[in-house]
């Protein structure tokens, strides 16, 4: 309320007001960068509803000569290999981040607990982690060699389920947000550690569990260096690494459909819209994203500003 | 106060309490916190602590038959060979290069980015510019190195297809061309971050005082000497930590930039190559197991000394912005 009435002289202040040409000059600058960060989606959406002849005439445009919607019907038709994908994907992003969401707040909450004497001790074990690693080749044998990991997805999902940085804003969030009073009077009254943590700290932190969630489906489905890691055979492909190697090699995609197969195995060849269903793929890889995108986009603003990790 | 702490003390000489409880009593009386932490720890283990140990991979003559512990040490060797060959050169100096240049493209421009923003008084508007320039983060590298394609494919690019014709220009092989390269990776790598900061920026900007700008307003301060005199030295604590942070990884790479957006193309290693795509390549497609822990060892323990020395420093100049 006071700060509102306190705005009034402020703003109304003409010393206070940029020269109209600089607001002008902001207000374009923005539209301009706004446009910037869509424009490559549109180009890509643009190709992949463009006619393949058109696209070998005239390169990829924003407004094709002749429109078509070719590459999704070859896309949906013999949609195996995208739907197991979407399957690992989905999987992936589902368990991992639910796993990761509670345990990444089970470990906050002890050592969110002053009275906790090993609380120190603990937070730096997770803090450590940030500060250093054993590199690529020791983390990667201790998968494959020691747990024998190599092509599951379990080799998807542990690698990223504790995310340090986390359990530290967890921590922070615990610490300053639920009133120790709350919790003694809990002890008090007989209840358990468990109890407390499950029937009152974790209600009560919804904004910065919410935060953990959303910040771990953005990186579980978003990964792929996992996939350029451990997966090596056909099996548990997300849906990253799909498009990764449809990147690579257009082919592979025609050569896991099983009208290829069949085509093929009459002695023919198969012919399909390979540039189109290129930049098909990435529309039908970045859907999700793009649809929970501000609604997402809201939250991770608040969780960004959730709290300083300082510790 | 003090008279309370004298209390403590005498009630504690008393008693002759031992300082520290036993281990085992703590144990016991946290047990159940012991067990709230022990899916987390295990991962922690798995994932960090374990190759922890590993670095002594870096000291060894791997061989697949006598396993880790059992093969042969081999001292420094692996790091011999490593500064022996041309690329270490190569992928120090443009980790090093590339991560500078970003440290300061991510200041300046999410900064000023923010800035004007909170200039933007109609709150609409102001929301939706910050909203579309979020967009990039969510997007995977795979998703922007098709976006990059789009526009730099030899054959159907935009650019070669569309744009340099009609400038007059003559089509060029993008990944096939050196140049280019420094200024099209720094631009992907700021286009990518910018919401993610100037959220960051924003917010500190938001959270100042609305009474300083009164004052100056009063003193007769213009709009432009507020935003150097009490928005830019105000921010001082985020400036120095987002940095912080960013120089104690400057020995790490965003592999995802490195590898994917250039596309493997090996005429660029030149200017792509930095020390985590090195280490992946010679890891898993060469298969050099030494060579590759060798150069990520280094990598972690330089990594390491650097966080330690810039916060050294902070805290030298000013103790409140320290990490730690």
């Amino acid at each position: 309320m006071s700060a509102e009435i306190e705005k009034v002289p402020h703003v109304s202040n003409p010393k206070n007001r940029l020269p109209k040409l600089a607001t002008f000059g902001i207000h374009s600058m923005f539209i301009i960068y706004s446009l910037l960060c869509v424009i490559p989606l549109i180009l890509v959406i643009m190709v992949s509803i463009s006619d393949e002849t058109a696209i070998v005439k005239h390169g990829y445009s924003f407004w094709p000569e002749t429109f078509s919607l070719e590459a999704y019907k070859f896309l949906f038709k013999d949609a195996t290999s995208i739907v197991r994908s979407y399957g690992v994907s989905i999987t992936v992003t589902l368990i991992g981040t639910i796993t990761s969401m509670i345990i990444i707040a089970l470990y906050a909450y002890p050592i969110s607990r002053k009275d906790f004497p090993h609380a120190k001790f603990f937070t730096f074990l997770v803090f450590f982690t940030m500060l250093f690693n054993g590199g690529l080749v020791p983390w990667y044998l201790v998968y494959v060699q020691m747990l024998d990991l190599k092509n599951t997805m379990m080799a998807l999902i542990v690698p990223l389920l504790v995310a340090a940085f986390f359990v530290l804003i967890t921590r922070t969030f615990f610490q300053t947000t639920i009133p120790q009073a709350i919790l003694e009077s809990a002890n008090i009254d007989g209840a358990g550690e468990m109890t407390i943590f499950f029937k009152i700290v974790l209600p009560l932190s919804l904004p910065v569990l919410a935060t953990v969630a959303l910040f771990q489906t953005l990186t579980y489905w978003n990964d792929w260096f996992l996939s350029l890691v451990f997966i090596t055979k056909e099996a548990n492909i997300s849906i990253q690494y799909l498009m990764y190697k449809t990147m690579l090699n257009i082919q592979y995609l025609a050569n896991n459909s099983t009208a290829a197969a069949a085509i093929r195995a009459a002695g023919g060849e198969f012919k399909f819209p390979s540039e189109s269903v290129r930049m098909a793929m990435v529309i039908v890889g970045i859907g999700p994203i793009i649809f929970a995108y501000p609604f997402f986009q809201k939250y991770f603003v608040k969780g960004l500003t959730v709290g300083a990790v300082k510790g | 106060m003090s008279t309370e702490t004298i209390k403590l003390d005498l009630d504690t000489a008393k008693v002759q309490k031992p300082k520290k409880r036993s281990l085992w009593k703590t144990v016991r009386k946290y047990w159940v916190f012991y067990f709230m932490m022990l899916p987390a720890l295990l991962v922690l283990i798995i994932n960090n602590y374990i190759p922890m140990f590993g670095i002594i991979i870096a000291f060894k003559n791997i061989n697949y038959t006598d396993g880790i512990l059992g093969s042969p040490w081999s001292g420094f060797s692996n790091f011999k060979y490593l500064f022996m060959t041309s690329d270490s050169w190569i992928i120090t100096r443009n980790t090093l290069l590339y991560n500078s240049g970003f440290i300061i493209l991510n200041l300046i421009f999410p900064l000023a980015f923010a800035i004007m923003l909170n200039e933007i008084k109609n709150r609409f508007l102001a929301k939706l510019h910050q909203t579309i320039m979020f967009l990039p983060y969510f997007l995977s590298m795979i998703v922007i190195s098709y976006l990059v394609y789009a526009f730099l494919s030899d054959t159907n690019g935009f650019f070669n297809k569309s744009l340099l014709p009609a400038l007059g220009i003559d089509p060029l092989n993008w990944y096939f061309t050196k140049e280019v390269w420094p200024y099209i990776l720094s631009s992907v790598n700021t286009w990518k971050n910018m919401g993610y900061y100037t959220v960051i920026y924003m917010a500190a900007i938001i959270g100042i005082d609305e009474e300083y700008y009164e004052a100056a307003t009063i003193d007769g301060a213009s709009k432009f000497k507020q935003i150097f005199t009490i928005t830019i030295p105000l921010l001082k604590p985020i400036i120095t930590i987002m940095t912080l942070l960013q120089i104690g990884r400057i020995f790490n790479a965003d592999f995802g930039l490195f590898f994917q957006v250039p596309r493997e193309s090996g005429v660029l290693f030149p200017v792509t190559n930095v020390i985590d795509t090195y280490v992946y390549r010679t890891f898993i497609t060469v298969g050099d197991i030494g060579l590759s822990s060798a150069a990520g060892l280094i990598q972690s323990v330089v990594g390491f000394s650097l966080v330690f020395l810039s916060n050294w420093i902070v805290r030298r100049i000013d103790s409140d912005n320290a990490l730690f």
